[in-house]
């Protein structure tokens, strides 16, 4: 069993960014916890594949952005935002699968 | 000039800010009261129908004390992306409410107008001459699908505001724009650094929301310098931390490090944050890097239909364990019942709630089954008379269908409402996401100036 990284993290959230992409970002409580995530590479295109179920060519970027002691995902939205069939106009709520990871 | 302060009041015109945070902020003595009034987020229907999605009466009520304050001050009120999507309906609409406000408080403006919709004829021109190009993942626009499109706006980049702001005016409103430029430019046009000005529009346009606790409804002032800019929040109860300024660098962009826009890219790859007190932050080393092409991002959206929907729920397990099939009988049981209208004129679809309503596709556990289900019928049809039929027959054929094992017979679901059903109106989609090259950044956003008076 790993940590688990509601425990790492101070913020996982989604939101879109433009109609056509979702991204998420996982900030992390202290930079010790960051550089550990980083290090390890928890956080790669094989971990997304499997929670979102998604080929990893959808998804579009994964990138440490060290002044805010994150870690960004961006996924190629399965329907535009807005468009029938869309569940999630803002892209707000597709954050829970990161919720799962462990580290 | 050795500063240039930037009062944000608040992340969207019509979201409010509490009075006493914006008195905060205008006895600092800024230079200009800029807001953004726009956003995609809401979906593609505000632009497609020109309808805001910020409410008239709020809207009213924020500018109403901007506008007073900048007259006060002697600084111009600027407007970026008004009514929400900017294109010419927008725009009209926030030009009335700025009107009223003139006359209610008997005012003397001289308003600069910038309209940001570009008509279908300029767009088909430019696609012929292969000046349109997707954004990825967007496909490649076709004629067709311009000529179905209701709207398109581009959005402006720094060079139409400051324009504008050559006329000395005490209002800038725009159409569609870039957001930080309403920001930014008045800062540029005083002499300061486009990287570090462009910086700090992109992080006060969502003014609070950038501060801890965040807010999109609460005040933030921007102080730029020749080589560094401060973010203060202007409700002591709020404070700028180099966490929540870096964290909100990353929010609703892909790529943190690069943020492209009109004529260029704002880079942060040395940016640096310092905590420069317990509330205020200090940001340095943002630049601006000018592209080589000046593409301006286009929007628009087209109406695919209208939509009825009917919200139910289900707690019965024997119902829920074969939810699935149900539906599709139930959809099938429809097709025959109106054979004689084209499968093509109308789409019916279930988002059941409790298994995958909010994630759909990406949902991992489809495998729960949960005690009860919320259940939303939607009929998108041709016209809102076929969708009003089709979903009412959904919604009766599902109340009472027989299915396997039934023990409930008197209804399969419970409504919360009468009527059950309830027309929603048009439908759009996002069909433009392309950026267009322009050998000239003004061409698209004329500016017009107008004076308005309270007294005539």
């Amino acid at each position: 069993m790993g940590i688990p990284i509601t425990e790492l993290a101070e913020v996982i959230r989604s939101k879109n960014s433009g109609p056509y992409e979702l991204t998420m970002d996982i900030i992390f409580k202290d930079f010790d916890s960051y550089e550990m995530v980083k290090e390890k590479n928890v956080i790669n295109k094989e971990l997304i594949s499997r929670l979102y179920q998604i080929p990893e060519k959808d998804i579009c970027s994964i990138i440490n952005f060290d002044p805010a002691k994150a870690i960004k995902i961006t996924i190629k939205r399965p329907i535009v935002a807005g468009a029938i069939g869309e569940s999630d106009v803002y892209g707000a709520q597709q954050h829970a699968p990161l919720l799962s990871i462990e580290v | 000039m050795q500063e240039f302060k930037v009062l944000s009041p608040t992340a969207i015109l019509g979201y409010g800010f509490p009075e006493e945070s914006f008195k905060n902020g205008l006895a600092k003595k800024p230079d200009i009261i800029a807001v953004d009034g726009g956003s995609t987020d809401p979906g593609p229907y505000y632009l497609g129908a020109g309808v805001s999605f910020t409410d008239r009466e709020a809207v009213k009520r924020d500018l109403r004390l901007m506008l007073k304050a900048g007259k006060e001050l002697g600084i111009p009120v600027l407007v970026g992306t008004a009514g929400g999507s900017g294109a010419n309906a927008h725009l009209a609409w926030t030009e009335d409410i700025v009107k009223e406000i003139v006359r209610e408080e008997n005012l003397e403006l001289k308003v600069a107008v910038i309209p940001a919709e570009i008509s279908k004829e300029e767009i088909l021109k430019e696609h012929e001459k292969g000046n349109i190009k997707p954004l990825p993942p967007a496909r490649e626009l076709t004629r067709e699908e311009i000529e179905n499109t209701s709207r398109i706006v581009g959005q402006m980049g720094l060079e139409p505001i400051m324009a504008a702001l050559d006329n000395d005016v005490d209002l800038v409103l725009t159409g569609r724009a870039y957001d930080p430029t309403v920001f930014a430019a008045p800062c540029i046009k005083a002499g300061f650094p486009e990287g570090l000005a462009l910086h700090m529009g992109k992080i006060l346009e969502c003014a609070s929301i950038a501060a801890t606790p965040g807010s999109g409804s609460d005040c933030m002032l921007g102080t730029l310098r020749h080589d560094h800019f401060i973010l203060e929040a202007l409700n002591p109860e709020r404070k700028c931390t180099v966490t929540s300024i870096a964290a909100h660098t990353l929010y609703e962009k892909s790529n943190p490090y690069k943020l492209p826009g009109p004529g260029g890219t704002i880079d942060l790859q040395e940016a640096e944050f310092v905590q420069l007190d317990d509330r205020r932050v200090k940001v340095s080393g943002s630049k601006f890097i000018p592209s080589k092409e000046y593409t301006i991002k286009l929007e628009g959206a087209k109406r695919t239909g209208y939509r009825t929907i009917s919200i139910a729920g289900t707690r019965d397990p024997i119902m829920i364990r074969q939810i699935d099939e149900i539906l599709e009988a139930v959809k099938g049981m429809v097709k025959n019942n109106f054979a004689h209208i084209g499968s093509d004129d109308y789409q019916i679809l279930f988002a059941v709630y409790g298994r995958d309503g909010v994630m759909g596709k990406l949902e991992p556990e489809k495998s729960v089954v949960p005690h009860e289900l919320g259940i939303v019928i939607e009929v998108v049809a041709k016209t809102q008379e076929l969708a009003n039929t089709i979903c009412s027959f959904t919604r009766s054929s599902l109340l009472h269908y027989g299915y396997p094992g039934r023990i409930a017979t008197a209804g399969n679901l419970a409504f919360r409402y009468s009527p059950s059903d309830i027309p929603a109106g048009e439908v759009y989609e996002f069909s433009v996401y392309h950026l267009l090259t322009v050998d000239d950044p003004n061409k698209y956003f004329p500016v017009t100036i107008k004076t308005m008076k309270g007294s005539e």
